[in-house]
């Protein structure tokens, strides 16, 4: 069914990492994401490794959820490590057999690259896991605030941004019905050729793109007459404020990814 | 009689392993006769949408069977489609799935799905439009151009045109104005009384019900809270009334009376059978 998919849904919950400031959740993948990329070493794999574990056990985020979210980048990982473990050259060989030779640094590069791109995407899903996609917006908009000076129109692109995300849910329980409607209808949308199966989706396509034009029409309509008029002067529900926890977690955030940038530099 | 659909146990639980996880039919089982009118209360969330869904097997049951003239409808799912044509759906909002350039093709979807060609096809479109009052002269026209009731009835010229055994409404007048309810209500009745097909009616007017069907099914948080004739669930007016739901006016007027100590019959539900009651009461000298 539509409604299992899980990429970058909110799991509702009340832990520290839920509670922190989501602008702080947005530093931190931006600090853990440079980590990422400086380190090239047991050493430094092993440190990123234990602070997404730390973080995943804190969030109580069950590993089932977050392994279950790399499923469809599951081709990209095996592509990576395909091209990595065959066409890396090395000083010792390790496999030779007829145009095929792997390298004992192939090997290395193939399994750094698969883990980097594993904590990659499960470290940006945890942020998405525990934050709800509203608060996310609201932070995206408060730490892009200094580019209005060069008439960004960074409220305007937040209230997109969130009016897109929250009509996910609608649009897919919408389909799901748009679907069930015409299956009733004896809708065949599972056999047939190519071609066939493209014409299949018509009957699905064509109310969804008229219900999703209502549905803006409607919204605009709403908003207008609340009087909503752009960003100018407006006050916000929930003003985001760091607490304690917050600086304590940057402050840690900051201290783990110059570690591991400054053992990268030192080739550790 | 041979029940034409029978329900065994049904539950249905979704999102299964995940923080959602939430059933919402739980252990239901009835069954129906052929050309029975049968109606189907709750209230929102009740589970009423998740249990059609199962009758004509687009959802799946987690534990339980649908049976079709005795038979699982999904005994062989590759064959599921052909329940889909004997049990029609018609959903709610339903012109919301309309996408055809005209009306005629729209409601043709159903028949040609159903490998119909031709002048067989052709028929099917055109009794599906008398059924539901179409006049030839809006066949050619786009659906989109219609006004709501007018869509609405495409729509269930869509699902008519399959001919269906057993046709099930999920509240078919939702939205429409009083006029537009009644006409398609009686476009509905008609249907029933001239071709006695089997029908299953969800609905929140307790009117829409209590003038149409011949047994309620009143379900409550997943379960079955009753099954009987109107008079048999009416008279329980109360309960009904705990469970959220509304109970038609003249009953209303005769939970009052009694309430006031005037002993009516609390299965009274029309205004006849509540003059009757009343007037049974005046010959044995009751005070009213």
């Amino acid at each position: 069914m539509l409604k299992d998919i899980t990429l970058g849904q909110y799991f509702p919950g009340d832990t520290v990492a839920h509670r922190l400031d989501p602008r702080t959740k947005i530093l931190l993948v931006v600090l853990y994401i440079a980590a990422l990329f400086s380190a090239r070493s047991y050493l430094t794999y092993g440190i990123m490794i234990l602070c997404l574990a730390l973080c995943v056990s804190v969030s109580k985020v069950r590993p089932r959820a977050m392994v279950r979210g790399l499923r469809p980048v599951l081709f990209i990982i095996l592509f990576t490590a395909g091209i990595n473990l065959l066409f890396t050259p090395g000083e010792r060989n390790l496999v030779e057999f007829g145009v095929i030779h792997i390298s004992d640094t192939g090997v290395r590069t193939a399994v750094f690259m698969v883990l980097r791109i594993l904590l990659l995407i499960m470290g940006t899903f945890l942020m998405t896991y525990t934050t709800s996609p509203i608060s996310l917006t609201d932070a995206l908009e408060s730490l892009l605030n200094w580019m209005k000076r060069f008439h960004v129109p960074v409220h305007e692109l937040a209230m997109m941004m969130s009016i897109a995300l929250r009509f996910i849910p609608t649009l897919i329980e919408e389909t799901d019905k748009i679907l069930s409607a015409q299956k009733a209808r004896g809708a065949d949308l599972e056999s047939g050729n190519p071609v066939q199966r493209a014409r299949a989706m018509l009957p699905i396509l064509v109310p969804l793109f008229i219900s999703a034009i209502r549905r803006a029409d409607e919204l605009a309509t709403a908003m207008e007459c609340r009087c909503y008029h752009g960003g100018e002067g407006r006050t916000r529900l929930h003003v985001l404020q760091y607490a304690r926890r917050d600086y304590a977690a940057l402050t840690l955030g900051l201290c783990i990814c110059t570690g591991v940038m400054v053992l990268g530099r030192m080739g550790m | 009689m041979k029940p034409i659909l029978e329900v065994r146990r049904l539950t249905h639980t979704y999102s299964v392993g995940t923080p959602f996880e939430r059933t919402a039919v739980e252990d239901v089982s009835f069954s129906v006769a052929p050309g029975e009118f049968l109606g189907i209360m709750g209230h929102t969330g009740s589970g009423k949408s998740t249990l059609i869904q199962h009758l004509n097997g687009l959802l799946r049951p987690t534990s339980g069977q649908v049976l079709l003239h005795g038979q699982d409808v999904w005994r062989n799912p590759k064959e599921i489609r052909q329940v889909r044509f004997r049990v029609g759906l018609v959903f709610q909002y339903p012109e919301h799935q309309l996408f055809e350039e005209t009306v005629y093709r729209d409601i043709a979807f159903g028949p040609a799905n159903m490998g119909k060609t031709g002048q067989e096809l052709d028929r099917c479109v055109r009794e599906a439009a008398k059924l539901v009052g179409l006049r030839d002269s809006q066949m050619e026209k786009s659906p989109f151009e219609l006004s709501g009731g007018q869509k609405r009835r495409v729509a269930l010229a869509g699902v008519l045109a399959m001919d269906p055994e057993v046709l099930v409404l999920d509240e078919p007048a939702a939205g429409l104005d009083p006029a537009g309810r009644e006409n398609l209500m009686a476009n509905i009745r008609d249907y029933h009384r001239n071709h006695h097909k089997t029908i299953l009616l969800v609905s929140h007017s307790m009117d829409e019900i209590a003038r149409n069907a011949s047994r309620i099914l009143v379900l409550k948080r997943a379960r079955i809270l009753m099954d009987g004739t109107p008079e048999q669930v009416f008279a329980r007016g109360e309960e009904l009334q705990a469970a959220g739901l509304d109970v038609p006016h003249v009953t209303r007027i005769a939970l009052a009376l009694r309430r006031r100590g005037i002993p009516v019959d609390p299965g009274a539900y029309t205004a006849e059978a509540l003059e009757a009651s009343l007037l049974s009461l005046r010959k044995d000298g009751a005070p009213c």
